[in-house]
């Protein structure tokens, strides 16, 4: 097996760079989703739960069904965006960061959720009465406290971004260069008369990404144990 | 000076309290489930009560009908709670300075090193508190409450999760506290050799209401209390100074108004004030004062009032010098020696009914 080809290093860098910005843009909303759902009452809780949870239940090609109505250029919310913004979705890669985003959103807001849980509520009420604010306490404990729970969630985030194919597909199209993810980019050379090396090229490039993702999630989850034993402060 | 008047539904639990205390410390006594931890929650403003006021030291944290209720970061009441609630992914240190780095400088009266030293914390503040005993994790606790900068401290059974050693360990902690740091504490306890031995003034909390409130001595004595102090642990409490040591014995003299008592050995020095507590079960009666006995305690006294309860056992209130005493004989006791209030006679105490738990300083 040769050297990785320009080609091949583009559809990597893109799926990369897809699944990276679709984690980071989610991870915010997913940790404030996650700890209302945790540890607030509010009516339509069941709702939302609810909700966050349809990607995982609903077939990926309905979500991109859904996204493409709704975001499409023409779409009630797409063209509004467009409008006012000038932020387009569809066809971009943009466009299948969201996607990612929004097939990974439950895997996420599960990992913290359960992890936030977790945490001896009392704790909370004592760093209330030690002085700390509402916000406070959630970023100086309850925030540290559920670090490793954050970080499962994103990896398995991550991971499914990474591997999106039906919702991606269906929203933003298959275009090289632009929308091709690595799965993407395997489906075609599939579909290609003496594409099958080149699909198990991809398909391997897709186990290794996998695996370094997970490696870096294990690395993180000790780095962050670690550090709290050496803060003092 | 803490006000409570609250009144508030917890489930099916109705709770109703009304009640002035101002000590050093405050005990609030109660069996479980009467609502003592609801009280000190209101007063964390952990919960909100449906009614009421709820005021510190003049100042008023909880107004129900006039909307105020200062958010509990803002009270400055410092919590310890039965289970240590240390932050885990902390060491001992930053727990400890958790709350003063959250206070503006001009609140800080109490210096870490202080605390530090009267907990005896120096060794621990580069130790994970998983790694911590019992003790030593109460004792954090503490000293993280403290150095919040707290008005008061409040102490919701601080001792309930600990073993008997550790228990003597930490109430000598507690009392170094109320002595030099001088700050008010209000103690949540069911236990009566511990709120005897901590508290100067006693709320007695049953069923959500405040049944008395005031000297630990005249409130604990109270018979119609009973039902709630419990039969079992019953005594009397004895202001005491110590007046000298009989080394060659290991023995220590105490003076109270009215009589001395002879214990063991207590490392306090001549002058100060100690606290005794005498059980009841501990006290014999005699119609004259008997020699050529090993009991050292014997003290005269006068009958008050006897417990007319049915049953073999009778409590017998007496007065001895300034100060009233329990005694707890039979009933078959009570008829043989024919004994009725107004009558003079002895108090027996033998100096090793005393034991660590039951003197200490006041």
């Amino acid at each position: 097996m040769s050297g990785v080809s320009p080609d091949e290093l583009g559809i990597i860098a893109l799926s990369l760079r897809v699944a990276i910005v679709s984690v980071a843009f989610s991870l915010p909303v997913a940790i404030i989703v996650a700890y209302g759902l945790a540890r607030l009452d509010f009516p339509g809780k069941t709702l939302v739960d609810a909700v966050i949870h349809l990607p995982l239940v609903l077939p990926p090609v309905v979500v991109g069904f859904a996204l493409l109505v709704l975001l499409g250029k023409r779409g009630p919310i797409g063209s509004l965006l467009n409008e006012w913004f000038g932020i387009v979705f569809a066809f971009r890669w943009t466009g299948a960061a969201l996607a990612s985003a929004i097939m990974g959103f439950p895997l996420m807001v599960r990992g913290i959720r359960l992890s936030i849980e977790a945490i001896d509520q009392r704790l909370e009420v004592a760093a209330r009465t030690l002085g700390g604010s509402r916000l406070w306490v959630f970023l100086s404990i309850t925030l540290p406290l559920a670090l490793p729970g954050i970080i499962t969630g994103t990896l398995l985030s991550f991971a499914r971004g990474l591997g999106e194919f039906g919702a991606t597909i269906t929203f933003v199209s298959n275009i090289p260069g632009e929308t091709q993810t690595l799965p993407l980019a395997i489906y075609t050379f599939t579909q290609v008369p003496g594409g099958e090396a080149e699909a198990l090229r991809m398909s391997i490039f897709a186990v290794v990404l996998s695996i370094a993702a997970l490696v870096t999630s294990e690395w993180l989850t000790r780095r962050a144990q670690q550090r709290h034993l050496d803060d003092r402060g | 000076m803490i006000e409570v008047d609250i009144e508030q539904r917890l489930g099916g639990f109705h709770l109703d309290v009304k009640f002035v205390a101002e000590a050093p410390i405050v005990g609030l006594f109660g069996r479980s489930g009467a609502g003592k931890t609801s009280v000190i929650n209101a007063i964390a403003g952990i919960t909100k009560p449906r009614r009421g006021s709820i005021r510190v030291n003049d100042t008023l944290l909880f107004d129900a009908a006039r909307g105020i209720d200062v958010a509990p970061e803002k009270r400055r009441i410092g919590y310890v709670f039965q289970d240590p609630l240390l932050f885990p992914h902390r060491d001992v240190e930053s727990n400890l300075l958790y709350g003063q780095r959250l206070r503006p400088p001009a609140d800080l009266f109490i210096e870490p090193a202080r605390v530090i030293e009267l907990l005896g914390l120096r060794t621990l503040l580069r130790r994970r508190t998983q790694t911590l005993s019992g003790g030593e994790k109460q004792r954090v606790a503490i000293g993280r409450a403290l150095l919040a900068q707290p008005r008061i401290l409040l102490m919701d059974e601080p001792l309930a999760a600990l073993d008997v050693p550790r228990k003597t360990e930490i109430l000598n902690y507690i009392e170094r506290l109320r002595d030099e740091l001088r700050i008010p504490i209000v103690y949540v306890s069911h236990s009566v050799p511990e709120i005897a031995r901590l508290a100067d003034t006693v709320v007695v909390l049953s069923e959500g209401k405040c049944l008395a409130v005031g000297d630990v001595d005249a409130v604990m004595g109270r018979l119609d209390l009973k039902p709630v102090t419990g039969r079992y642990e019953a005594g009397s409490l004895l202001d005491t100074r110590v007046t000298g040591h009989d080394s060659e014995h290991q023995l220590t003299t105490l003076a109270f108004e009215g009589g001395q008592l002879v214990v063991p050995y207590l490392d306090a020095a001549v002058g100060e004030r100690v606290r005794a507590r005498i059980r009841a079960r501990d006290v014999s009666l005699a119609l004259l004062r008997p020699s050529e006995i090993s009991i050292l305690n014997i003290l005269p006294g006068r009958v008050r009032s006897i417990d007319h309860e049915t049953g073999p056992i009778v409590d017998v209130q007496l007065v001895v010098g300034a100060a009233t005493l329990t005694a707890r004989i039979t009933r078959r006791s009570l008829q043989q020696l024919d004994i009725h209030a107004g009558q003079e006679l002895y108090a027996l105490v033998k100096a090793v009914s005393f034991d660590q738990r039951s003197v200490g300083y006041a």
